[in-house]
């Protein structure tokens, strides 16, 4: 009981992230047909600019300026990249994102290095929050569900009940009418790129010190965010927040769980040698098998249900 | 009633052919040191590698993240049936190995191209993304086949050798790996012609159409994508020969990527474009590898470059100006492209500086602080290299966007000048 809670709470955290990464990338893929492939790039230079601003001006400062400083990056990127490859359809702005992850992996090891940086956790969030039976559950957990419910509530709200909300709402559907109407559709598509990126670089504020700020953080989370967006079913924010989270249980349960067929098989009294046709099969336990399991998810979503969990259309 | 056919030689291409069989087989008599024939071989295998990929992006139009799966898993069987052969286990040719990695390509070709091929275009490029990755995540969960963080090495040189061939000399498995290049070259350019060749272009245009004229897209999309895997396959198969070793990098996001930086880089429009790429890549991987710890950097930025300004690849660029060739207009070009290119170089330096400048920085700057740039070596600590290094590159931007926009306007003209003369 004890592990199941804790692990829940695992889950629901990593999940949450998850969902600040995906959301963005969800509602620019569904704005602007752009598959964001620099989106987990954004989330790596939120962690690497929090880090630089945490040791100059120390973490609160970093919370609210480095998300910020992505943002504007977002924009330029959007103003000065995507909008001149557009013209060449999707494939050659999913290249343009593709090239920009490359570089912007690049310019991290010219700047911060090959190895990791020492982003930590701020002392007045280090502790524990509560203890549940046995186990201290750790303050800055608590912090970064805090952060990301309250972020989830600000872009609902925002897409709910603000006239720029409802400007980008009507945009998703009918970009020419809102034009017509006097808006300007590209600024917004800007705004919306930047607000998307900010998102994925606050996720890299609060996550680079939870987990490891690294140069290969954007590579190991990119694909990941990519399974969410295609199980939830392309362009659907809710769709997003359930594979998130499904995500989330996924990659945290499997990672503790020693169990493999070979003990199944052995409480119905067959046991497993190496002799046994497909023995390496049968030996491997969930935990090892944890790395392939969202891709796994994935293929299988795509066989059965192409659209996703949520999803309205297949790709 | 008989047909009449009638059927020129094609002279220009078995002259284009028959130059770059003869350049392949000449070269290493030119260049005898090992280092260019390793690289030579390498690029015989990327030739193969990047045109089996451009059979997807160029013909088929699908972006696909996760071309090195086939690649690699033909480059594993063919190591893993060289080892057996070497045991005794069966007889096989060693020079006919790497088929064996084609069949192994296009095997997972079929298992995995069913489903990635549903769909073109973004969610293509997204599932050959995951199941790239699920294929590099299993490699590490089987250590039996994929030979974990070591990998799996092999032997080439096994048996009696035929004619004295024994692939141990490295020119003999050049020589190989150009075989196998002229012919695969030669294979995949004739499926260009062939009516799946042909129908995987309308597809890629316009797939609506191709299904209202009767043709099942999927099922086109998916032969293609075996195929092509089976030319990665034979890619694969012959780099285990040249190296001996095959590791879970072959399979990995890093050498999909690469195949499709080097691709669009040279032209996935064209036939030969890919050729063209994979020779730049080379270069920049040997040459500007060889000095600079930053050359992906300078990689990424040429792809994001090209991917803006000449989405054709280098071989549009090349091809744009076989028009004004004949009509003589060349001299029109000649100064704005000077202008560009004197530009260029400050522009170049400019960034150059700061890139490698801010490299030496952050890896050393509090231990050794001295460094050599251009011949000249400074502190990069102080201040002044900095602020020149800035200025080149602010003042090389400004000065050359003038000169591009000499370039665009010099182009307006003979564009124009060549309608009228059409007209």
């Amino acid at each position: 009981m004890e592990f199941f809670l804790i692990s829940m709470l695992n889950s629901l955290s990593y999940g949450l992230l998850l969902f600040m990464l995906s959301s963005g990338l969800t509602i620019i893929f569904s704005m602007m047909g752009v598959l964001n492939f620099a989106h987990a790039s954004f989330y790596m230079i939120g962690a690497y600019f929090a880090y630089q601003i945490s040791v100059w001006l120390g973490f609160w400062p970093a919370l609210v300026i480095a998300p910020l400083l992505v943002a504007a990056v977002g924009m330029a990127v959007e103003r000065y990249g995507l909008r001149t490859v557009h013209k060449y359809g999707h494939v050659a702005e999913l290249l343009f994102t593709f090239g920009l992850a490359y570089l912007i992996e690049e310019a991290v090891h010219l700047v911060w290095g090959r190895s990791s940086v020492p982003y930590v956790v701020p002392p007045s969030l280090d502790g524990a929050a509560f203890t549940l039976y046995s186990t201290d559950y750790p303050i800055y957990r608590v912090f970064m569900m805090a952060v990301s419910v309250s972020m989830l509530i600000g872009i609902y709200l925002t897409l709910t009940r603000s006239r720029i909300g409802l400007v980008i709402q009507a945009a998703l559907t009918h970009p020419q009418s809102v034009e017509t109407l006097g808006h300007n559709v590209p600024r917004v598509f800007m705004l919306v790129f930047g607000g998307g990126s900010a998102l994925a670089g606050l996720a890299g504020v609060i996550g680079g010190n939870a987990f490891i700020t690294e140069p290969g953080m954007a590579a190991a989370v990119g694909p990941i965010v990519f399974v969410v967006v295609v199980v939830g079913g392309m362009g659907s924010l809710v769709g997003a927040f359930l594979a998130s989270l499904l995500l989330g249980v996924l990659q945290t349960f499997s990672v503790a769980l020693d169990y493999s067929f070979a003990d199944l098989f052995a409480k119905f009294g067959y046991t497993v040698d190496p002799d046994t046709p497909l023995a390496v099969l049968w030996n491997l336990t969930i935990s090892q098998t944890g790395p392939v399991l969202p891709y796994l998810l994935m293929v299988l979503m795509l066989i059965f249900r192409p659209k996703g969990i949520m999803g309205s259309r297949e790709g | 009633m008989s047909k009449l056919r009638y059927r020129p030689i094609n002279l220009g291409r078995w002259l284009v052919w028959g130059i770059t069989a003869l350049v392949m087989i000449v070269l290493p008599l030119i260049f005898t040191s090992g280092f260019t024939l390793t690289i030579m071989s390498q690029i015989g295998v990327g030739i193969i590698f990047a045109l089996s990929y451009n059979m997807l992006l160029g013909q088929g139009g699908m972006l696909s993240f996760g071309h090195a799966v086939y690649s690699g898993l033909g480059a594993y069987f063919t190591v893993h049936a060289l080892n057996l052969i070497s045991k005794g286990t069966f007889y096989f040719p060693v020079t006919l190995a790497p088929i064996i990695g084609g069949v192994a390509g296009a095997f997972f070709g079929v298992i995995f191209g069913y489903v990635t091929t549903k769909k073109s275009g973004t969610t293509f490029a997204m599932i050959s993304l995951g199941i790239g990755e699920m294929v590099f995540a299993c490699s590490l969960m089987f250590s039996d086949f994929f030979g974990g963080e070591a990998g799996i090495a092999t032997n080439r040189v096994m048996g009696s050798n035929v004619l004295g061939i024994t692939y141990g000399p490295a020119i003999q498995v050049y020589y190989l790996i150009i075989g196998w290049a002229l012919v695969c070259m030669a294979a995949m350019y004739a499926w260009t012609q062939t009516p799946l060749g042909r129908m995987a272009n309308a597809v890629r245009d316009n797939p609506e159409r191709a299904e209202f004229v009767g043709y099942d897209t999927h099922m086109v999309r998916f032969l293609t994508l075996v195929l092509s895997g089976f030319f990665a396959g034979i890619a694969g198969g012959l780099s285990s020969i040249n190296y001996e070793i095959v590791t879970a990098e072959n399979l990995g996001a890093l050498a999909s990527g690469s195949v499709l930086i080097a691709t669009f880089v040279g032209g996935a429009g064209y036939f030969f474009g890919p050729i063209i790429g994979i020779i730049v890549f080379f270069v920049m991987v040997t040459a500007v590898g060889g000095i600079t710890q930053a050359w992906l950097f300078y990689l990424g930025l040429l792809f994001l470059i090209m991917v803006l300004y000449a989405p054709g690849g280098f071989a549009s660029l090349i091809l744009m100006h076989v028009p004004v060739i004949k009509a003589r207009l060349m001299r029109r070009l000649w100064l704005p492209y000077a202008a560009a290119a004197i530009t260029g170089v400050v522009l170049l330096a400019g960034l150059v500086s700061v890139v490698e400048m801010t490299y030496h920085y952050s890896a050393e700057a509090d231990t050794n602080p001295g460094m050599a740039l251009f011949g000249l070596a400074f502190n990069v600590t102080s201040y002044t290299p900095w602020a020149v290094a800035a200025g080149l590159l602010v003042g090389g931007f400004i000065v050359s966007r003038f000169a591009w926009k000499a370039v665009g306007k010099a182009w307006g003209e003979i564009i124009l000048g060549l309608q009228e003369r059409r007209a």
